[in-house]
């Protein structure tokens, strides 16, 4: 019976499991098909939450899939930056679970496209679980061939569900994202190919005991590094991205944004502070860093000047992508556990806000029939909550205090400014004002209610389309009140960092 | 051993000139071809990577397993990616068409 105890390592199964049969289920039974999304949605968030409470009680923790030992078998392992990941796509995912739910009854009551719509929400909740269950896998992996396997999951996923909303171009823009998530994931296994030949294992422990300075191990390092960057659109690699995730569904934009970036970024970042370590330079670390600070800049100049809301909130995903790529040249003074918490917080702060900003995006768009910022005065009038969610989330975008996104930008700042890399910490000042300037442009357009403005009866929007938006900004705002906790479990298991806070952390 | 060396290179050259089309073509099926070609080449160099010099006797398993995932995956991606590209073909043609109509309307009332 040991399988059922809390301590056993085997429910670390449960956050891939559990999805993959739910979208299994989501394809046979048409009736109940949102009662097993959010059935699962809520089991996978209490599984996460099962292995936080394992992870602060027993330390991290190994499993190998059907008892197979490294180097031959799969190794699944928990500790705290994957947890905190898991966590968050866990709350987020329950958040789109419930929005989606919302934004699809909605459309369905327009009597014009019922047909079509449903038949988008009978696509929509398998493949949402396959992503789910392929973030969940990626997060929890340690095994470069399965991590392989998890991005083919969540790209033929991710495209599929870009595809869904039918009009000509979300089919191009899918069909590109495709494309170049499996150039992404090509260019990434050709890496692993190479590091395979040089090291002769997979497992991420056993590679990090072997990493040399090797040509063939250096190559990889940068296939690795070049198909994982694709698929997380630094700068000059973001093309694809805003018109994938500006055409898509709304509940899919918020999916594809929030965390399926979030995805390859967690991997590239681990493979570089983790397992690379050794033969990461300074130049490459600083070569990072640059293309960050440039996607900050031409990221939130961009999306200055869209004229519609959700082209504007994708560049800001581009601009906000920057700064967990500002985290790298910071990392060789301060050490490793320091920048993972930037980076988690970071992470944690935009894949909330950026949801929140996508579902108001969303509900705009249902309200209005377009999302033209320049018409959309007024709207604050019949949509009270929306708005008011986009403010609180756009207040974590520009980084104000004491949003998760100001804590992660002071982070970033001191760690600048006491590394005497001060070029960064202008960088960073500059994009904050920036995003403020796109923020607060759509925003006088949502609180200026024109004199001459008819208050037609609103359209009821349904309560599930505006308080997901509205609590997911409310928990990127108060993220940085409850600072602590994440920078505690990031600590478990975490010798460094529980050396510096021998009695848990201030 | 150098039989492994002409099959990983085959394998990289394939791999660059699959990059090389998937770049420059901008047919959707060039572009689909492209990638099967690159992962193809990928496929290859696994397969070298499997060999075992010095008569050890033993040919490593764990990247023919990889070499079988990866296939699986390749086929349902291309699999994906062709119906994408027809969509993509349809609903285009189908705004051409509509295009056309609309072009063709005022020169009839005019006539």
């Amino acid at each position: 019976m040991t399988a059922f105890q809390l301590a056993a390592p085997a429910w670390m199964i449960v956050p891939i499991i559990l999805p993959l049969i739910a979208g299994l289920f989501c394809f046979l039974f048409n009736r109940r098909i949102f009662a097993i999304a959010l059935t699962a949605a809520l089991a996978n968030l209490l599984g996460v939450c099962i292995l936080i409470y394992q992870l602060l009680f027993f330390g991290p923790m190994r499993c190998h899939m059907g008892g197979w030992q490294t180097p031959i078998g799969i190794t699944l392992r928990t500790d705290g930056p994957a947890l905190l990941m898991l966590l968050t796509t866990a709350i987020t995912g329950l958040a789109v679970t419930l929005y989606a739910r919302g934004y699809f009854s909605y459309r369905i009551l327009n009597p014009r496209h019922a047909a079509r719509h449903q038949q988008q929400q009978r696509y929509f909740w398998p493949l949402w679980m396959l992503l789910l269950t392929g973030l969940n896998g990626l997060f929890l992996s340690n095994d470069i061939f399965n991590l392989y396997v998890t991005l083919e999951l969540i790209a033929i996923s991710a495209a599929s569900l870009a595809a869904l909303s039918g009009k000509p171009a979300s089919q191009l823009a899918a069909f590109r994202y495709l494309l170049v998530s499996l150039l992404g994931s090509l260019t990434y296994l050709l890496g692993v190919v190479f590091l395979y030949r040089s090291c002769g294992v997979l497992d991420l422990d056993l590679l990090q005991n072997l990493m040399q300075n090797a040509p063939g191990i250096r190559a990889a390092l940068a296939l690795m590094s070049i198909g994982l960057l694709l698929k997380t659109a630094l700068f000059p690699l973001h093309f694809w991205l805003p018109p994938a995730h500006a055409n898509a569904l709304a509940p899919v934009s918020v999916i594809l944004s929030a965390l399926v970036v979030k995805g390859s970024f967690y991997l590239l970042f681990r493979f570089w502070f983790e397992v690379f370590t050794p033969i990461i330079t300074t130049s490459a670390l600083n070569f990072m860093g640059t293309l960050g600070a440039i996607a900050i800049v031409w990221g939130a100049i961009q999306a200055m000047r869209q004229p519609r809301l959700k082209l504007m909130v994708a560049y800001s995903t581009v601009s906000q992508l920057g700064y967990l790529f500002i985290a790298f040249p910071l990392t060789r003074i301060d050490g490793n556990i320091h920048i993972w918490g930037i980076v988690i917080f970071m992470a944690m702060a935009h894949a909330c806000a950026k949801s929140a900003m996508f579902m108001v995006a969303g509900t705009v768009f249902l309200h209005l029939g377009h999302d033209r910022i320049k018409d959309l005065n007024g709207i604050r009038a019949n949509l009270p909550i929306t708005v008011f969610a986009y403010g609180i989330a756009g207040v974590s975008l520009m980084g104000l205090p004491p949003s998760g996104g100001f804590i992660a930008k002071w982070l970033l700042l001191s760690s600048a400014l006491t590394s005497s890399q001060w070029w960064w910490a202008l960088v960073i000042i500059v994009g904050s004002l920036l995003a403020m300037i796109y923020v607060f442009r759509v925003m006088s357009h949502f609180f200026v209610i024109p004199e001459d403005y008819a208050f037609t009866k609103p359209t009821p929007v349904s309560p599930l389309m505006e308080w997901p938006a509205l609590a997911l900004a409310l928990i990127s705002l108060l993220l940085g009140l409850a600072a602590s906790w994440p920078l505690y479990i990031l600590a478990q298991g975490n010798v460094v960092l529980a050396q510096i806070f021998p009695g848990g952390l201030p | 051993m150098i039989t492994t060396l002409l099959y990983s290179m085959t394998g990289l050259i394939l791999f660059a000139m699959g990059l090389f089309t998937l770049i420059i073509h901008s047919h959707p099926l060039r572009k689909i071809l492209a990638v099967n070609v690159m992962s193809t080449g990928v496929f290859l160099i696994l397969v070298a990577a499997a060999y075992k010099p010095l008569g050890l006797g033993k040919i490593d398993p764990v990247p023919h397993a990889m070499v079988l995932t990866g296939i699986v995956v390749s086929v349902s991606v291309t699999a994906l990616a062709l119906l994408l590209a027809c969509r993509v073909q349809e609903t285009s043609n189908l705004d051409l068409l509509e295009r056309r109509k609309q072009e063709a309307r005022p020169k009839e009332s005019n006539q």
